[in-house]
């Protein structure tokens, strides 16, 4: 991990508030915590990504904010059917944003056609035919939990960017792998950081 | 050029300025969070001389695809349509399709399926009112109005396991019996929601910026809502009462003692105003239709699971919290309708667009928009 | 008013119109021909049916079926006014000026089914975009998109 993440001890540690890291870290730290979501809704995924946004399932706390403005986000969560008639929108709003640029599928429509793949002549099936998708989410519609789990995977795909060209940090990418025993962590044992073999030693 | 006297604060209004015509297109992604809407506006200086809607930017063809898939797998299909109500679209999709093939629903289904589109209903007026009050800018009464929505949709999680598209009522009844302890919930719930009525009535309607904003705009005369096929909350606020649960009543309504909102104005207040009271009207009958409930059958017995009807057609509609949701089906006698026809409720009312809104600046465009209360998957289908 | 009622009424006031009228599953249907439609539609509307609730279109195999559904608050009933056009060139008389209702449920027909209503104001594509080609409900539609379900029942 990243030393900016213990930024808190680091300048409590009596070193006289001088942290040392890597400005690939502090790049990619800013540009994830403070991901503003453009909401690109089309049909019943926008509900979920409203609800999302709102009181229950609060996400401003993650630092998004959904701004209806291209100009002024970073990530595109399309949340919806794309027809062919609003494909052409939607990719004109997605080059509209200024890069560092993500885009989020969000629902099963957008991922793959969803429930409107068979039998329709008007629904692009995915919306991965003409944008560079990030991050999907199943679901029909996915909960706003699993949005927001969503961005915290994009989060940790930052992590792994670099401002330097064509050079990334796989090393730092933290995604749960199939073997992983941390999710199944018991009591008493701490969960892992997501390596296999990392996880599940007794505290 | 002098402003002194001028009362709006606009050149054109004193003569001093020629305005020319100026044509802005708003949508199709806009922040007016109804949906996909493109809206073409010519404007002479702020006021808007024509607006024209063009939609089908959600036509996914679901009338197409309902002619190979069976009865019971269309049921999803038409939850997709009106997102925000898709217990009712559902149930105007099952009336049809058990009058086309003479199903007798039991009484506990169809109980359970008037207090479902009752909460339903109480949870589209919520979506409607606080994404028209977030029009006018209003922002907080948007997220007290999904709070309201939230506390229906973990009914519904606990009733059927789906919090947006449900799936719930099938032909012949419903897909499952309400589970212990669910009337008890949905009693409180109605408790606490007309005091959160109260108050959502004292922030939003009480406001004097909303009623200056709301208030004579986008009036639609009670004789031109008959003529263009307005139904819901939309007629009604022009003072047509008309209102199918009463007027063409239909399941088990007619046991219920309600009444229904009427608007006198036709304006964007009075139809807001007719939805908030119609959840009012909505807690009345759910609090009725639980006492009334027994126990019992939830689906119809002996149903097939390939329905194959009888060739012919049927049509049948239900009041949904947009209108008159209609569904048509006909059938040629095998497992797939030949054709199913939506009547949609918002496409009729969207028509109504470029009429309401001449004349109004465009800032009011919005907020006309919103008092319609469109929903993109009912309209387009 | 039910249907018996509502047929003898109809009968009582437009006599021409009542071997047209027909009970099918309880639901009453006129039936008319293309050139009667306009007529039929206005004594309708001056019987008392006031809102116009539906307009749509069925692909049968020689020709299009229009299907209206009329209401009548006053008296409380409704009914279907069926019409048939011919698949080579359907044209329909518009009924948009007796009920504006009709002028965007028109539009769809037309968009769907390539159904012309003769005297529509505004007739063009409403859901679909305006360079498309061909009419998706008509079951002779062809499109290499389509992905055709397979049938697990």
């Amino acid at each position: 991990m990243a030393v900016i993440d213990r930024l808190g001890e680091a300048l409590g540690d009596g070193e006289g508030g001088i942290v040392l890291s890597t400005v690939d870290s502090l790049v990619d730290w800013a540009r994830g915590k403070s991901l503003w979501a453009m909401p690109m809704g089309t049909a019943c995924c926008a509900m979920e990504l409203i609800a999302a946004s709102f009181s229950k399932f609060d996400f401003d706390r993650h630092g998004t904010f959904p701004r209806p403005d291209p100009r002024h986000t970073d990530v595109m969560v399309v949340a919806g059917t794309i027809t062919k008639k609003m494909a052409p929108a939607v990719k004109r709003l997605y080059e509209q944003m200024a890069e560092p640029k993500w885009v989020i599928a969000m629902g099963n429509c957008a991922v793959s056609g969803g429930i409107f793949y068979y039998d329709t002549y008007s629904v692009v099936r995915g919306v991965d035919e003409f944008l560079p998708v990030d991050v999907y989410i199943g679901g029909c519609p996915p909960r706003p939990e699993a949005l927001q789990d969503a961005v915290l995977r994009l989060r940790e795909l930052i992590a792994t960017e670099s401002i330097a060209p064509n050079r990334r940090w796989e090393g730092a990418l933290v995604l749960p792998m199939p073997g992983d025993i941390s999710f199944g962590a018991r009591p008493g044992e701490r969960a892992g950081t997501g390596r296999p073999g990392a996880g599940g030693e007794p505290e | 050029m002098t402003f002194y006297n001028d009362r709006t604060g606009l050149a054109q209004d004193n003569g001093i300025a020629e305005t020319g015509e100026l044509v802005v297109n708003v949508g199709p992604s806009h922040p007016s969070t109804h949906g996909v809407c493109r809206v073409i506006v010519h404007l002479d200086g702020e006021t808007v001389t024509k607006a024209e809607p063009v939609i089908g930017y959600l036509h996914r063809g679901i009338e197409k695809m309902a002619e190979n898939r069976t009865y019971l797998q269309i049921v999803p299909l038409t939850d997709r349509l009106d997102y925000v109500g898709s217990m009712y679209a559902n149930w105007a999709y099952c009336r049809a399709v058990e009058r086309l093939a003479g199903i007798l629903v039991p009484e506990r289904a169809e109980y359970l399926r008037v207090i479902v589109c009752e909460l339903q209903r109480i949870a589209s007026h919520m979506m409607a009112l606080g994404s028209a009050a977030a029009d006018t800018g209003a922002a907080t009464m948007f997220i007290y109005a999904f709070d309201e929505r939230e506390r229906i949709i973990e009914a519904f999680e606990e009733l059927c396991g789906a919090r947006l598209t449900y799936n719930y009522v099938r032909p012949g009844g419903v897909s499952f019996d309400a589970p212990d302890g669910w009337t008890e919930t949905v009693l409180e719930f109605c408790r606490n929601h007309r005091s959160a009525l109260d108050m959502m009535d004292r922030l939003y309607f009480g406001n004097v910026i909303t009623r200056q904003r709301t208030k004579g705009l986008g009036v639609l005369s009670a004789d031109d809502a008959i003529a263009w096929g307005a139904s819901g909350p939309v007629a009604r606020g022009s003072g047509v009462n008309w209102d199918l649960r009463k007027h063409d009543t239909y399941s088990v309504y007619p046991r219920f003692d309600f009444d229904v909102p009427v608007g006198s104005n036709g304006d964007c207040y009075d139809r807001a105003r007719v939805r908030l009271f119609e959840c009012y009207e909505s807690c009345r009958i759910i609090e009725q239709a639980i006492a009334q409930m027994d126990p019992g059958q939830v689906k119809a017995p002996g149903l097939p699971r390939l329905l194959a009807p009888r060739p012919g057609d049927a049509y049948d509609h239900i009041e949904s919290a947009r209108g008159s949701l209609g569904v048509y089906l006909v059938s040629d006698g095998s497992v797939r309708p030949y054709r199913m026809k939506v009547r949609s409720p918002a496409f009729c009312n969207l028509a109504l667009l470029p009429m309401l809104a001449e004349g109004h600046m465009l800032s009011d465009l919005v907020v006309i928009l919103g008092s319609l209360d469109p929903v993109f998957g009912e309209v387009d289908r | 008013m039910n249907i018996t009622q509502l047929r003898e009424h109809l009968c009582a006031t437009y006599p021409d119109l009542c071997p047209l009228f027909s009970i099918e599953f309880g639901d009453g249907v006129l039936s008319v021909e293309p050139e009667r439609l306009r007529e039929a539609a206005a004594n309708l509307k001056d019987l008392g049916f006031d809102r116009l609730g539906m307009v749509t279109a069925v692909d049968r195999p020689t020709h299009f079926e229009l299907v209206y559904r009329l209401y009548s608050r006053s008296m409380s009933a409704a009914l279907f006014l069926k019409c048939n056009v011919g698949r080579g060139e359907s044209e329909a008389p518009t009924l948009s000026d007796l009920w504006p209702a009709a002028l965007w449920q028109e539009r769809e027909t037309y968009d769907m089914f390539g159904v012309v209503f003769a005297g529509h104001p505004d007739l063009r594509r409403i859901l679909l975009p305006d360079e498309w080609e061909g009419f998706p409900l008509r079951k002779d539609y062809r499109d290499d998109t389509m992905i055709r379900r397979p049938d697990y029942i």
